[in-house]
């Protein structure tokens, strides 16, 4: 039907990472004076180890208070079942009730919203958060819900059809090109 | 998959994704309210042309915990009284908006012929003596979990005794257990085997005594007493004093061994112990898994192509 061609390019490298989960946490930490009520909880799969680095920063910039770690699946909340597959990672672990608490939500790329909605629902059937918070590692643009995050890694204008990959050693972007000939 | 009619439709490594999506349903299940919102707007219809409690309720709650429609047909209360065909029962069902059958049939193959009147999947909840595919999942499911295994079988005896020969249950068992790396042991007198068991992968045992204190798991199958007299034997207590466990014969499982029963337990026939005293019982787990294993399905069927990615946390 359609050849395709790739270009791919990396837009953050592994220091760039570093340095945007660093600020993070220490935006986290200013943005909620009692610590004590976040909750991190980290998205199946693409969140969990951002939510479990911005963890650790957030021990060591107040080391006097433990915020619990969780991690959310989504794949039961999806509205878009029939439009792709379903990858199963591990269950979801919410360690505490998040009722009155304040949930820092994590994940890798914020695209459509549409995997962030279904967060939101699913952690809705582990109590009432008093807030949840977005943090992404990558802002990609191109929503389809009224939707938007709280802590950005970074902002990058994409395709539509780009491919964001983000991962511990950095942040490439495949662009999808010549789609039509 | 698009239907799940026998063990034998799925491929080992759909039987262990499916054990691995339980979990997750598992999950689901322990919460304050078990209850996700994955197959609003579909519905499923549990059509049971034989006698069932417990398998028919384990699948509606399982689809009322995926928020899916649940449509209830039983044969005892229906126009087949009045001599509907099977056909036209289906056919019917289907017109209604049916997005799953959920069949059980005292004939073997129902649930094929079934698959040909709709464009719905069609889940077989026991044929016959043919199979059984959920009830072998839940037992995978029990037996792995218990062993804190993901996907193995691997190094475990089973010794599945009683009427081997006329049990959907143990033909849909010994399929899985066995690709999943089980040795399995079937105990019965010999009215109570298949005339071959060429290609099974199985080795026999005489008595329960023989094996009961070597083997990782003791499967017992309800014994029906109206099958006694076809079976030949000459009484049902020189059955129990060969394949009944008793409260000696439970004594002498390894301390590690677990007691399953797809149920229902016929007490005082193949069951003389009472199983609450027995410290290996799973019997009620198998129950609760039941209906983790019948979400998962349910789901795979239902919910989209399902593969899924046995990662530990490490990020790709």
């Amino acid at each position: 039907m359609s050849s395709t061609s790739t270009a791919s390019s990396e837009i953050l490298g592994v220091t760039d990472v570093d340095k945007a989960l660093k600020r993070i946490a220490h935006e986290i930490v200013e943005r909620n004076l009692d610590l004590s009520d976040v909750v991190i909880v980290g998205m199946q799969t693409g969140g969990t180890w951002i939510a479990a680095r911005l963890h650790e920063n957030i021990a060591q910039i107040s080391p006097a208070i433990s915020v619990p770690l969780g991690a959310v699946d989504i794949s039961m909340y999806r509205d878009d079942f029939s439009l792709r597959p379903i990858v199963l990672s591990a269950p979801t672990d919410i360690p505490v009730d998040l009722t009155g608490r304040t949930v820092v939500l994590v994940d890798d790329v914020l695209f459509t919203g549409r995997t962030v909605r279904a967060a939101l629902e699913a952690l809705n059937d582990h109590g009432r958060p008093r807030a949840v918070q977005l943090a992404v590692m990558v802002d990609r643009g191109h929503r389809e819900l009224p939707i938007r995050p709280d802590y950005v890694g970074k902002n990058i204008p994409t395709h539509f059809s780009d491919e964001v990959s983000v991962g511990p050693g950095g942040v490439t972007v495949v662009a999808a090109s010549g789609e039509a000939s | 998959m698009k239907h799940l009619l026998s063990t034998r439709d799925l491929s080992t490594e759909e039987i262990v994704s499916i054990l691995a999506m339980t979990d997750h349903m598992a999950e689901i299940n322990s919460r304050a309210v078990p209850k996700v919102p994955a197959l609003r707007g579909r519905t499923v219809a549990s059509v049971f042309f034989e006698d069932s409690t417990r398998t028919r309720l384990s699948f509606e709650t399982a689809a009322t915990r995926l928020s899916s429609e649940v449509m209830t047909f039983t044969a005892s209360s229906s126009s087949v009284n009045k001599g509907e065909s099977l056909r036209d029962t289906i056919e019917t069902l289907s017109a209604m908006g049916v997005d799953a059958f959920v069949v059980r049939h005292k004939s073997s193959g129902a649930p094929q012929q079934i698959r040909q009147w709709t464009d719905a999947a069609v889940i077989n909840a026991g044929d016959g003596w043919h199979q059984h595919p959920t009830q072998a999942l839940l037992d995978a499911y029990t037996i792995t979990r218990n062993f804190n295994e993901l996907n193995s079988m691997n190094g475990r005896t089973v010794a599945i005794v009683g009427d081997i020969k006329h049990s959907r249950v143990a033909r849909s068992d010994i399929d899985v257990f066995t690709r999943l790396g089980a040795k399995v042991v079937l105990v019965a007198p010999a009215a109570f085997l298949p005339s071959s068991l060429d290609g099974w992968g199985v080795s026999t045992a005489d008595s329960l005594d023989d094996v009961i204190g070597v083997v990782d798991v003791v499967y017992m199958l309800r014994i029906q007493r109206e099958r006694m007299d076809a079976a030949q034997m000459p009484s049902l207590r020189e059955y129990s004093s060969l394949f009944a466990l008793t409260p000696e014969r439970a004594a002498r499982m390894q301390i590690h061994a677990l007691l399953l029963h797809p149920g229902p337990i016929n007490r005082g026939v193949e069951m003389i112990v009472d199983p609450s005293l027995v410290p290996g019982s799973r019997i009620l787990q198998q129950v609760t898994n039941g209906i983790s294993v019948r979400m998962a399905v349910l789901f795979s069927l239902l919910g989209g192509d399902a593969t899924t990615t046995l990662q530990n946390g490490a990020e790709a």
